[in-house]
């Protein structure tokens, strides 16, 4: 109590500082590999995909991301063995951003995969476990959180590979697949409108709308999010109309045309994946900052806390100048290796990614974008949809996991010590 | 870092390459013609000129091959069983070896064509090379066939391909036995040598329209899985 009296200023500009550094790194390499399929396949442009992703990460992020947000603040710790030490709660989870931060410093000039959702995981239960006691860890919830890492690239890869087959039967297996891509696109382009409307109504209005007790029902949700979806489709049908049949493609490459239909669905669900990805990672630096920020300004820990909406928007705004400014540079490179994921494919594996995270982004489990990403993209292969698909990767997912967790653990520990004997 | 989790999962396709490898066989098996033309008409610089453009593009496929090859680790995951690509490589390279030991041979010891079957030869090593090219018709298809997801349509498609290379190779054929007893004819007033030799050019022409017949039907065997 009296450390936070003494040092709450510094704390809490060190919370921002740190927060919006993560945020910053989620941005410069996490955008990039949610949305560097979709230049890699040639259906958006590099300047454009930095667009969809800063409107939509952002979107994501303050609609849809306070479910896991709260559960990286105050789900992961049981807040009741904190009770009579908050400065304990604030040094770690100070101690755990600036912990992800460096582990994703050190891993990216190494080369290793890592997660950032992973470093922040680890470090949060390495602090509460060792540092405090191994009761303030929430067991129960933790190990849900790591079963979904392992359900969530497999949820993915079932969904990516039930729409490649789908398209396979509606479209590219047909007599006409150029008319029947026209035909039966808006019905995919419709799920995307669909599915982010519903999570933003179901997640989203709770707290932007929460003074003015404005309040749907399901049905009411249902219809409307039908609704949106609906108007999506017609945009996307309208974009359609104008794609030309190339009629100098000759015989030998029937799936050009076809392809560039496709780009257009590709659009959306880039954005789809940006949503997804910025409902889920922002939570990995807004978290553990807003909970240091929630316990210095009330001096206590009250696991009633509101978070808030401020923090949300400093997160998402980091995220998206990472993007702009170091982002776009990976994102370029991604998007020029990836050149063997043709749109029909990309389309897919996004839009099996992206219902996947939002849908853990709904129930507040942390996961990996990337990691289900790569669930998903093999779920496309497993479809006999892509020519070369590297299998090592899986071996480096695991590695990851293996060595993230405890390094982001290790780390956090380490810094906890540090400003515990600095601050006290 | 991050980064590299999702380019590192895309593998190169071998499918261009392999294409591209079935290409430079046909150029060089397509070489064939202009060899037996020079080699009826009795140039032997010209032959020689040819023969040297036929190693070159043999020399070219076989460091496509390679390429490829080196390009195949085991832990790429295709829709093509690994195996039976490496199989289809090696059958599509067979087809240019060939080439090269038929016109290798007949210009080490300048062997002439008799006037009364060299407008035979020359038809049969062209219906041979045509073979060859509906070989790699079939090859081309292997792109579409990845786009379409293998699709029942696209693979129709091949099977009408490979039965077109079937006729053609059935023609080819019929050619070797019309060559042969032509040759048989007159074979009483050659040197016993050069009909011997002759006789195994023959062969081998056969054996190159053989090969490439085999290796335009490994596609069945890769949509079969």
């Amino acid at each position: 109590m009296d450390i936070l009296n003494e040092y709450g200023q510094i704390l809490l500009i060190l919370a921002i500082i740190f927060g919006v550094f993560m945020a910053w790194g989620v941005g410069a390499n996490d955008v990039a590999n949610a949305m560097g399929t979709s230049v890699g396949s040639g259906a958006i442009t590099l300047r454009q995909a930095v667009l969809i992703a800063m409107v939509f990460e952002f979107a994501g992020a303050y609609l849809a991301g306070g479910e896991v947000t709260a559960t990286i603040r105050k789900g992961i710790i049981d807040p009741l063995a904190l009770q009579g030490t908050p400065e304990y709660l604030v040094f770690g989870m100070l101690a755990a951003l600036l912990a992800a931060g460096t582990w994703l410093l050190i891993a990216s000039m190494v080369g290793w995969p890592v997660s950032t959702t992973h470093s922040i995981v680890g470090a949060i239960v390495g602090f509460a476990a060792v540092a405090i006691s191994v009761d303030a860890v929430n067991w129960g919830k933790v190990s849900t959180i790591v079963a979904s890492w392992v359900v969530s690239p497999l949820l993915a890869g079932t969904i990516s590979y039930l729409l490649f087959k789908s398209v396979q039967r509606l479209i590219l297996d047909t007599a006409t697949p150029f008319e029947n891509a026209k035909r039966y696109i808006p019905i995919y382009m419709f799920m995307v409108g669909f599915m982010i409307t519903m999570v933003t109504l179901i997640k989203g209005l709770k707290h932007v709308f929460k003074d003015a007790s404005f309040k749907l029902s399901y049905p009411e949700m249902f219809v409307i999010a039908a609704v949106v979806g609906v108007l999506v489709a017609i945009l996307g049908a309208y974009l359609m109309s104008r794609v030309k049949l190339n009629d100098s493609a000759n015989d030998d490459d029937r799936f050009a045309n076809v392809e560039k239909v496709f780009a257009i669905l590709m659009v959306f669900t880039a954005c789809a994946m940006a949503f997804a990805h910025g409902s889920n990672d922002v939570a990995n630096a807004v978290g553990p900052m807003a909970a240091a920020i929630a316990t210095i300004k009330s001096g206590a820990i009250t696991a009633k806390s509101t978070m808030p909406s401020w923090i949300l928007l400093a997160g998402g705004i980091g995220i998206v100048v990472g993007l702009a400014t170091f982002g776009y540079k990976v994102m370029a490179t991604i998007g020029k290796k990836i050149t063997e994921l043709t749109p029909s494919r990309g389309f897919a594996a996004e839009l099996g990614a992206s219902c996947t995270v939002v849908l853990a982004s709904g129930i507040g489990l942390p996961i990996s974008t990337t990691h289900t990403l790569v669930g998903a993209v093999l779920g496309v292969g497993l479809a006999r949809g892509i020519a070369a698909l590297n299998l090592r990767m899986v071996g480096n997912i695991f590695t990851s996991w293996v060595i993230t967790l405890p390094a982001g653990a290790i780390l956090s520990i380490i810094f906890f010590y540090v400003f515990k004997a600095i601050f006290s | 870092m991050a980064s590299s989790t999702i380019i590192s999962l895309f593998g190169q396709s071998p499918i261009k390459p392999l294409q591209n490898h079935m290409h430079t066989v046909f150029e060089c098996t397509e070489q064939l013609n202009d060899f037996f033309v020079a080699v009826c008409a009795e140039d032997w610089p010209a032959a020689e000129a040819v023969y040297n453009k036929i190693a070159e593009l043999e020399s070219a496929a076989d460091d496509q091959k390679q390429d490829i090859r080196l390009h195949l680790p085991k832990s790429l995951f295709m829709p093509i069983n690994r195996s039976d690509l490496i199989h289809l490589l090696s059958k599509q390279d067979k087809i240019c070896n060939k080439a090269k030991d038929i016109a290798g041979v007949i210009l080490g010891r300048e062997q002439t064509v008799p006037k009364k079957i060299a407008a035979d030869l020359k038809a049969y090593i062209k219906s041979a090379v045509a073979v060859v090219l509906e070989a790699r018709v079939v090859i081309d298809e292997l792109d579409e066939l990845i786009g379409s997801g293998f699709g029942g349509r696209e693979i129709d498609r091949i099977n009408k391909c490979i039965i077109k290379l079937d006729k053609a190779e059935n023609k080819n054929d019929k050619r070797q036995i019309a060559l042969r007893s032509k040759l048989h004819a007159i074979e009483a007033d050659l040197p016993p040598v050069d009909v011997m030799f002759l006789y195994k050019t023959i062969e081998a022409i056969g054996h190159l329209a053989d090969r490439a017949q085999s290796a335009g039907e490994q596609i069945q065997i890769i949509i079969a899985r």
